[in-house]
This record gives C-alpha cells, sequence and structure tokens, in this order.
C-alpha cells in the first residue's frame, strides 16, 4: 500500500495502479473517457488531468494525466486545483465542438457517460457556433445503429473490438478532425460480441438497434437483476421493461462471472419473451381445438396427474424450483431427464469430476487468469461465448509477464501491448474443424474427434506416465510433446472441453488434468467441462442417473406410464423423432409446460403456460456449479404462471428453495443464494422503477384515467413500485446502477468495493458442489471409433451462437443473423459427393435436407451438423450418416449469415 | 497462427498482377512483420493502378491476410492515398503560406479556369485531377506544384499552359 494526498487528505492506495483508477476506487469524481476499467489507459483523451505537486514546498504544481501516472507513494495531486478545472473544461469543450445537439433524440440520453462527465467538467455553455464536421453512418447489421456525428474519438470503440474482443472488421479511419470508426463498407459486424459497443462507447454512436425501435429512457424502465438464459455461462443481466414488453438486456457486472461484458446472443436474445406465439392460456385439447381451462378444471386434471402412472420429464432450460417442483410431484423414481441420452450420460462423467478435489471448475474470472490453456473438441465460441472472449484475455498473460519483467505497469495497455507484439500464452486447440479462437491459437490440430480424444490422452500420458495411453500415431507426436511440457511448466494450467460430442472428449480432459496433479495434494487443477443450457447442471443434479430421457419414452410407449409432463421442454430437440411421436401417441394424456408453441406442445392434450425468465423469479446453475438468483423483472399481462404455481401448491419461491435445499441432495446450499433481510431500509421493499420513473399515474390513461394500486409482489423482497429504497451502497439487490451525477452504466465504480473489485455486498452466486476429500482415477483410453465406409461420414454437433439455443432462436435480432440446418463439409468429401457450396442435400437415414457448406477447415470424413432451428434432431444423425444431393433445391434461409473464416473459394476472379 | 481475413469479404477482392505481387514480395524481405508491409503494398498497387479501388484493397487484405478494417484505417490516414479514382495526371497544389504570399491564388484561379475543375475534382477527359497540399519543401521558388512524379518551380499562368500541354500530348 501507498499513502497518497489528494486534495490535502492522505488515502491508502494500490502503487500498482494508476491514479484514476484509484481516485475512482476511493469515490472520488474525477471526469474520463478512454480509460475503461477492464482496458487499461491510453491517456488518448486527456480528461482525467490532475495537478500534481513535487513536495509539500511546491505551490504551481503540473498538469498530468490520472490514467497515465501510478500512484507512488507520497504523490501529493490536487483534482480541484483551479489549472486542472480549467484544463478539464477546455478538453470537454473541444471534445464537444462537433457532437450534436440531439441528446432529446439520442438513445444514450440519460445514461450517457458524456453528458455525466461534461456536467461534472464545468463545460455548460457552447461558445463554438460554427459549423460543425458531420459522417456518414453505416448499416452494421440486425443488432447495432452507427451515428458517427456523435463521436468523441476516444478510441474506446475499436480498443475493445479488436484488442479486447479480437474482431477484426472495426477500424479507426482517416485521420484528424475526420477521424472515422467503422467498417471497411457497410456491413454485419463480424464478432460475436459486438454488442457491447453499445456500453463501451461512451456516447450515443453505436446504440442497441432493437431497443432504439423500441424505446424507453433508463429511468423509464423496469428493472431488476437477472441472468442470461442463453448458456451455461449464466451472465449476470438487466433486463429494461415498459409497458408490458421487455425493451432491452444491458450488462449487470458479477467480478465472478461476466464481468463488464456480454455475448450478443445474452444482449439480443430476449426478444422471444415478447414473441406474439407466446402461450397465454391453459387449454386443453378437444377434438384437434383449444378448449380454455377453468380453475377448477385445472385442479381437477392436476389431481389426475398426481396418480400413480405419470411420470415427469425435466428441462435444462427451466428453473431449479419447476424442476424440483415436478421432481416433487411425481416422485423422484419418475422424474426422468429432459436432455438426449447422450448428454445424460456425459452429464453423469461432468457431475463424478465435479465432486473430485483434483479439479477445480474456473470462473470466468479465473479463466482469464490461465496461463497455458488447452481446449479439447469443442468450439467454446459457440457454446459458451463468454468464456471464448475470457480466453482472449488469457493468452495476452504472457505480455503482462513481460511487462512485468520489464518493469511496464500493466495498466499501461497500449504499451504492454507493443512490448508483446505476437506473444502470447499458448492456448492449443484440439478439433474436427477450424474456430472463431484460431487467431489467437499457438497450436491448431484439426483431427477427427476420435484422433482427438486419443491425442489427449497421449497428452495426459506423456505429462504423467501413471496416465493410461492411447495407440500413438507418430504425425503428431512432436504438438503432443510441446502441448504437454506447456501444460506441465503452467502455473496455472487450463484444460477445456464439452459435452457437445459425448463423453469421450471430456474423459480424455479428465485425464490431462488428472496428470498435471499427478497424485500430488497440490492446487487442483483447472477444468472446465461445457455444457449447452443455462440450468443443464441443475437438472442434471435433480434426476437420476438411471432415469435418462428414453427410458421415460419406451416407459410410456410400454405403456407402464400412461400419463406425462412435459417440463418446458421440446422432446423433439433431444430424442429420435420416431421414440418421441411413439411416446406422446401411446400416451393416455399428454401435459406440457412451456412459453411459446413447439412441436412438443402440438401434440399435447393440456398445455399450460409458463412465464418466460423475466416473468418470474428463480435460481439456476451454471457449468460450474454456480448457483444464482434471477429475480422477476415485470409480470406476464396474461395467465403464464412459474411452472412450479401449475403443479405444487408452495406459496412462495423461497419455500421451494428451502424444500429443494432439504430434500434434493447436491442442493443443500442453494438458500444462500437468497437475499437476506439487509437489502429492506425501515422495513421498504427495494423498488424495480427508479425515482426517476415517469408516467406512472398517466401510462394507462388510455385504458383508465383512474390510476390502478401498484401491483404487490408477494415473492420477492422487490416491489412494482418507485417506492421503497434503491440500492445505493448495498449491490445485493442491484439492477440499474446509478449515482448521483453517474447516469451511465460508469457509475458501477460507486458499488464496486474497488474499481474491477465485488460489489460491496453484493455476491457472485454460490458453488453448490461440494468436492470429496479423495480424488478420484484415470478413465480407460477410449478405443479408436471405427473408419467409415467411403460413403460415410462421421458426424459432428456444431453449435452456433445465433440459432442453437431454442429460446433466443424465437427472437427476431437474433432471426436475422441465424442460418438452416447445413452440413459442413471438407472440398475433398463435397467434391466425392458432387456437391457444391450452398446446395441443398439430404442426410441418412431419415433423408432431412441440409445447406451444403463446403469448408477448408474441417477434417476430411467429418460432417459438421448443425441442426438449424429444431428442423433436425440430434439424436436421429448421431454416428455415420450418408450425404447425398436432394431432389428438391429450396431453402429458407440459407446460409449467407454464417460467419467462419475457412469457406471454400474457388479461384478468385482475375 | 494467422486466418483473420474472413472470407466472404476475400470474395470481391481484386487478384494482384504478377509485377504488383513480385514488388510487395520484395518489401516483403525488408520488414519482420508482413502488416508493416501494408502501406508499401497501397502505394505500389496505387503506382499501377493509378488508385486504390475496394477490389484492390480487398485484393491486398487477402494477400497480406491484413483485415480489410485495419487496411482502410491506413489507406484513409495518408492523403495520398488515393481511395477514390483519379485522372492520369494529380495536380498537388500548394496552397500554404509562402505560396500564398508568392501569389498562388491567382495561379490555381488560371488552372481552375484552363481545367474547369476545383480542388477533388477530375477534368471530364480523365486528364487531371486537382488536389491541394501543405507545403512541397520548395518554398525558395514559390509557388510550386507537383503533376505526377515531377515538380514545377516559379509557377506563372503562361508556365501553367505549357505544363497542361506537355502532360496532355504524353
Amino acid at each position: 500500500m501507498a499513502k497518497i494526498v489528494i486534495d490535502g487528505v492522505e488515502h491508502e492506495v494500490n502503487p500498482d495502479n494508476n491514479l484514476l483508477q484509484e481516485c475512482l476506487s476511493l469515490g472520488l469524481d474525477l471526469p474520463y473517457f478512454c480509460w475503461h476499467p477492464s482496458m487499461g489507459s491510453v491517456g488518448a483523451c486527456r480528461q482525467c488531468a490532475v495537478m500534481q505537486y513535487r513536495d509539500a514546498d511546491d505551490k504551481e504544481g503540473m498538469l498530468v494525466m490520472a490514467c497515465m501516472t501510478p500512484a507512488t507513494d507520497g504523490a501529493i495531486i490536487s483534482l480541484e486545483a483551479e489549472g486542472a478545472k480549467s484544463f478539464r473544461s477546455d478538453v470537454i469543450e473541444s471534445l464537444m465542438i462537433s457532437h450534436p445537439h440531439d441528446c432529446p433524440v439520442c438513445e444514450e440520453g440519460g445514461e450517457c457517460h458524456l453528458q455525466d462527465m461534461t456536467q461534472m467538467s464545468g463545460h455548460n455553455y457552447r461558445r463554438y457556433d460554427k459549423k460543425k464536421r458531420t459522417h456518414h453512418n453505416q448499416y452494421l447489421g440486425p443488432f447495432i445503429n452507427h451515428e458517427m456525428n456523435r463521436c468523441i474519438t476516444c478510441y474506446r470503440c475499436v480498443r475493445y473490438y479488436g484488442d479486447y474482443a479480437g474482431g477484426t472488421d472495426l477500424s479507426a479511419q482517416a485521420s484528424h478532425h475526420h477521424v472515422y470508426f467503422g467498417r471497411h463498407e457497410e456491413g454485419v459486424l463480424e464478432s460475436e460480441f459486438s454488442g457491447n459497443l453499445v456500453e463501451v462507447c461512451p456516447t450515443g454512436v453505436f446504440t442497441d438497434k432493437g431497443f432504439s425501435e423500441n424505446y424507453s429512457r433508463k429511468w423509464d424502465l423496469q428493472t431488476a437483476p437477472s441472468v442470461c438464459v442463453g448458456c451455461s455461462v449464466g451472465c449476470n443481466t438487466t433486463p429494461g421493461e415498459r409497458y408490458g414488453s421487455l425493451r432491452r438486456i444491458v450488462n449487470r457486472y458479477n467480478s465472478e462471472v461476466n464481468g463488464y461484458f456480454l455475448c450478443d446472443r445474452g444482449r439480443f436474445g430476449f426478444d422471444f419473451v415478447n414473441n406474439p406465439d407466446r402461450l397465454l392460456e391453459p387449454v386443453q385439447r378437444v377434438d384437434n381445438t383449444g378448449e380454455l381451462l377453468a380453475d377448477d378444471q385445472i385442479k381437477a386434471l392436476i389431481k389426475e396427474f398426481k396418480a400413480d402412472g405419470t411420470i415427469g420429464i425435466g428441462s435444462p432450460r427451466a428453473s431449479n424450483e419447476s424442476n424440483f417442483a415436478l421432481r416433487a410431484m411425481v416422485g423422484e423414481e419418475n422424474f426422468y431427464a429432459g436432455y438426449s441420452d447422450v448428454e445424460h450420460d456425459s452429464m453423469q462423467v461432468i457431475l463424478e469430476l465435479a465432486s473430485d478435489v483434483a479439479f477445480h471448475s474456473p470462473s470466468v474470472r479465473e479463466i482469464e487468469a490461465a496461463d497455458a490453456v488447452l481446449i479439447l473438441g469443442e468450439d467454446v465460441t459457440n457454446v459458451a461465448p463468454r468464456i471464448a472472449l475470457a480466453l482472449r484475455q488469457s493468452v495476452r498473460n504472457k505480455a503482462k509477464d513481460l511487462a512485468e519483467d520489464s518493469r511496464i505497469p500493466q495498466w499501461q495497455d497500449a504499451a504492454v501491448r507493443e512490448l508483446a507484439q505476437h506473444e502470447r500464452s499458448p492456448l492449443s486447440i484440439l478439433s474436427p474443424a477450424v474456430s472463431r479462437l484460431d487467431d489467437v491459437a499457438s497450436d491448431r490440430i484439426i483431427e477427427s474427434l476420435s484422433v482427438v480424444v486419443s491425442m489427449g490422452h497421449q497428452i495426459a500420458n506423456r505429462i504423467s506416465a501413471s496416465a493410461p495411453s492411447a495407440a500413438a500415431s507418430t504425425e503428431h507426436s512432436e504438438v503432443i510433446e510441446k502441448i504437454a511440457m506447456q501444460l506441465k511448466s503452467a502455473k496455472r494450467p487450463l484444460i477445456i472441453a464439452g459435452n457437445s460430442n459425448g463423453s469421450d472428449v471430456i474423459k480424455a480432459a479428465a485425464n490431462i488434468a488428472r496428470a498435471l496433479r499427478d497424485g500430488s495434494d497440490g492446487p487442483a487443477i483447472d477444468l472446465c467441462l461445457l455444457v449447452p443450457e443455462v440450468n443443464s447442471v441443475g437438472m442434471g443434479l435433480m434426476a437420476s442417473a438411471e432415469n435418462p430421457l428414453g427410458a421415460a419414452l419406451e416407459k410410456l410407449q410400454s405403456g407402464e406410464a400412461k400419463r406425462v409432463i412435459v417440463l418446458e421442454n421440446d422432446l423433439y430437440r433431444r430424442a429420435a423423432k420416431a421414440a418421441v411421436d411413439a411416446a406422446l401417441t401411446k400416451a393416455t394424456k399428454v401435459l406440457v409446460l412451456d412459453q411459446l408453441p413447439t412441436a412438443t406442445t402440438a401434440n399435447a392434450d393440456v398445455i399450460l403456460p409458463a412465464t418466460a425468465f423475466s416473468e418470474h423469479e428463480a435460481t439456476y446453475i451454471n457449468y460450474e456449479g454456480r448457483a444464482q438468483l434471477s429475480f422477476q423483472v415485470h409480470q406476464c399481462q396474461k395467465q403464464a404462471q412459474p411452472s412450479w404455481r401449475w403443479i405444487c401448491d408452495a406459496e412462495h419461491v423461497d419455500d421451494l428453495v428451502e424444500r429443494c435445499c432439504n430434500e434434493a441432495p447436491g442442493f443443500a446450499r442453494l438458500r444462500e443464494v437468497l437475499p437476506g433481510e439487509n437489502p429492506f431500509v425501515a422495513g421498504m421493499k427495494v423498488p424495480r422503477q427508479s425515482h426517476r420513473y415517469s408516467g406512472r399515474t398517466a401510462m394507462l390513461a388510455n385504458v383508465n384515467v383512474h390510476e390502478p394500486k401498484q401491483m404487490e409482489d408477494k415473492d420477492s423482497i422487490m416491489s412494482f413500485s418507485m417506492e421503497g429504497i434503491p440500492a445505493q451502497k448495498d449491490a445485493s439487490v442491484l439492477a440499474s446502477s446509478w449515482a448521483p451525477k453517474w447516469n451511465s452504466n460508469q457509475s458501477i465504480s460507486k458499488f464496486q468495493d474497488e474499481v474491477n473489485g465485488e460489489l460491496k455486498q453484493g455476491h457472485v452466486g454460490c458453488l453448490l458442489i461440494e468436492r470429496k476429500n479423495s480424488s478420484g482415477s484415470y478413465f480407460e483410453a477410449a478405443t479408436e471409433l471405427k473408419e467409415p465406409s467411403a460413403k460415410q461420414l462421421r458426424v459432428v454437433f456444431s453449435y452456433q451462437i445465433f440459432g442453437s439455443d431454442e429460446l433466443s432462436a424465437r427472437s427476431k435480432p437474433i432471426q436475422a443473423r441465424m442460418t438452416d440446418a447445413y452440413i459442413g463439409l471438407s472440398p475433398q468429401d463435397a467434391r466425392k459427393r458432387g456437391l457444391s457450396h450452398g446446395d441443398v442435400a439430404t442426410i441418412s437415414p431419415l433423408g432431412s435436407p441440409v445447406v451444403v457448406c463446403i469448408r477448408t477447415g474441417i477434417k476430411v470424413g467429418t460432417a459438421m451438423l448443425h441442426c438449424g432451428d429444431g428442423n433436425i434432431s440430434p439424436a436421429d444423425f448421431s454416428g455415420l450418416i450418408e450425404v447425398e444431393k436432394s431432389a428438391t433445391q429450396t431453402t429458407s434461409r440459407g446460409i449467407g449469415n454464417l460467419i467462419v473464416s475457412d469457406f471454400h473459394e474457388e479461384e478468385i476472379n482475375s | 497462427m494467422s486466418q483473420q481475413v474472413i472470407a466472404s469479404t476475400a470474395n470481391k477482392a481484386r487478384k494482384l498482377s504478377a509485377e504488383e505481387i513480385a514488388e510487395i514480395e520484395h518489401e516483403m524481405t525488408l520488414y519482420p512483420d508482413k502488416r508493416a508491409v501494408g502501406l508499401e503494398a497501397l502505394k505500389i498497387v496505387q503506382k499501377h493502378q493509378g488508385w486504390v479501388s475496394d477490389e484492390s484493397l480487398l485484393g491486398i487484405s487477402k494477400y497480406l491476410d491484413i483485415p480489410a478494417a485495419d487496411l482502410e484505417g491506413v489507406a484513409t490516414f495518408f492523403n495520398l492515398v488515393y481511395r477514390q479514382q483519379v485522372g492520369k495526371n494529380v495536380i498537388l497544389f500548394c496552397d500554404s503560406v509562402s505560396c500564398w504570399i508568392m501569389g498562388c491564388e491567382g495561379i490555381k484561379g488560371h488552372i481552375k479556369e484552363q481545367l474547369a475543375i476545383d480542388y477533388g475534382e477530375t477534368t471530364e477527359d480523365g486528364d487531371f485531377t486537382l488536389i491541394p497540399v501543405p507545403c512541397l519543401g520548395d518554398c525558395d521558388r514559390a509557388p510550386v506544384m507537383m503533376v505526377g512524379p515531377d515538380l514545377h518551380r516559379n509557377l506563372t499562368p503562361e508556365k501553367i499552359d505549357s505544363i497542361i500541354k506537355d502532360y496532355k500530348s504524353k
């Protein structure tokens, strides 16, 4: 710790940081633009100038940029010195010269960092009355609006998009007064993380397109702390609602999980909540038409389903509470897993490893700290996008080490990057096709899945001779040696795999991690095992290993079970079509709880409408076993209810959580995520509406001029009201951060214990799975798979960030980026079958149509199958398939939206 | 590992000519990093094509594996990399202090009259483009201008007439 004097007051600060960061950590107001807590300093905007004095006798002082000056012991600075204040005011005046006076029509207005800083710097009156420079705006795709006239050239966008997120299609162009941030031509921003530009830009150059079209000011949105349901990472979000429709999602800071950033699926994939097809009324099918159900009819139905002979099928996209309520209703032995049998098997392996003391399941922040990474067989960018963004930061640890050796502070962003050039920490990727992380990979091996698995075992064996070896091929022996050595010598190695394609890869990954620990009592090795859905792990813990989905379908087909309750699940995505058809036809009564119509609801006898993630309070468990609480944001206007409320008589979520803690093994600590009593100030609930929420008495005047009573929330410590005490310093129920003078998302620093630190009194979730004291043993090396015949190809399932997730695929902005079901083939395999890029082909055994996508970065003999938006069930096409050109060549979306680096091109036109 | 250029944009790329490639290859031997050759490659292409079209930009991007956006950043940073088509001869006309003292405004008026173009414009026959330049470093012989690679000093309206005639007949 260092002691520095700021405006005559002594403070303790961290000498490894710069003055700006330390001033903000101390809660002082110092304006800035180009600095960002996760991107360090470049000193571009000159807004954070302070006066620094040589010693106590120095009365003159000199101007320094706080973000570029280390907080060294004994430093004497002043934020309030007249020279510093007038300099800051002059800087903002020049930054504002060409900034339009369009705040009233700008989407950023009211949460604009530029507005805040302009006020703070005291630039209240515009003297410049000449012509302003203007720019053309570009079309940047369905997510982001571009309004370049508002730009103040802080360079944050390109530093985020290129340096931080690895995007290659946004750059700073031209010079001096004409500097322009855009693409080389109009077009869709290619990065999967483009949406963060909306929050990174300090003003309104990049804004949320969907939100603009259905706009409301920040203070008019009803918000609550929520958790993204797009994948298994469980990023923290703040959804905002107005007039009954969900308007947008912004990031909610969680130091352990998502930090400051979301992926585009998470940010733009919420619109399914507003989908006009939403199921909103309880209906039963009578002679092929829907008949509304009355309350007593529903009661009778539930009673009927409580009788023997009912089974329940859970859902990896439903909350713990709903899964638990179903399990409690039908009995543990009648509760079945709601994902494919392959996924069920691999989940058992994942859960076994999750309780093994040899391993640690790293949080996103811990992933960023890895200094050697091996990805085995998984396409991280498409399965758990936020983790791919974290991996891009992990490869920079080499640069940080180099900087430390040269005594360059870590926050000197440009200097650290300049020093490191192309030096990166090792990141090796072994998989059947190229991925979007390859540009930062040190080694990338494209091999069939079984060779990847075998290489994994060889790496484990090379690290520790006690690990079983696989049949060694000499082809990659050098790389195997290299990767083994990199992992062995790393301070914090990380192995990543996932269950997209069965458990063999997971077993190989676990063996490598076990070999790294090698029987020692040393620290557990980071083993990150990815699963696809928000509550895959929660449902996995809930369903018995003996109860896979296939067993449920058999039980129905054989007549052993008569009735089935399907919880928020489309079974046709989980099992072979024939098996689901047979089971649902045979069942005497099928009850489906869901939010949107699916192939399964089409075969239901009774449909009960379920609320979406923003309409109920719920807990979910992410890939690491972290339980998190997501609050209700707004009320569903129609009759949808949380699934658990239809099927059990619990009054509150809290009661169910309590029962779940006591009754479901593995959930004992779930109650820890519930907020305690402390958020209540003077007995008042935490309001979901800001103190500036406007139009409350008038917003329903078109319906009735009498102001209705505010809805009561019996479930939660939050209220549907502006009354109450908002989270000021207490961030445990913090939805939208706001602090006096800080209306933008930058106000988050007021809630952190220090910049980039944990939220004051907030909590980061709770790790549920306890590790045993003993560690397990190595898995046997898998036997090599049978080579496909000349006609056959081995299927590998390919997830897409836009399209593979069932719910976000029902959102309009996401749909604009989706593709048809397609099959990725190597040029050799395509040529052999007479297929061209964009052709429609059929795949055996069902003859389903898929679009052909010819890619140079796919292993020959492998077919990358993307199942589209539920057009194809993976369970129908596992193993070996045959592909041939289809007689009909019609497509709906095609594959034009696919962004990959390895499309096979014929010789470019000369 | 690097595979930065997304193929969908590279499809519109112009294939660089053998001469262009040979010169770019030579430059590549002088730098440790392909990215460093970006600016030289733009100059080489401009030398052969007269300007840098979108297709040429993408061609260089593909050849050097530099993202098109980055290359566009370089191309637009430098005023003398032409991203719009220019005439056969580009007149870089100095209108800085020394030339202004020596009466360059009158000379410019004469050019404007003779060629019927203003700054940033190209003659209808595509022979000349007129661009202002802040200084050519030849102030003791002001007013000065460049036409293509050649410097012309101590300009007078008569000199302008003969220069225009010379370049037209070339």
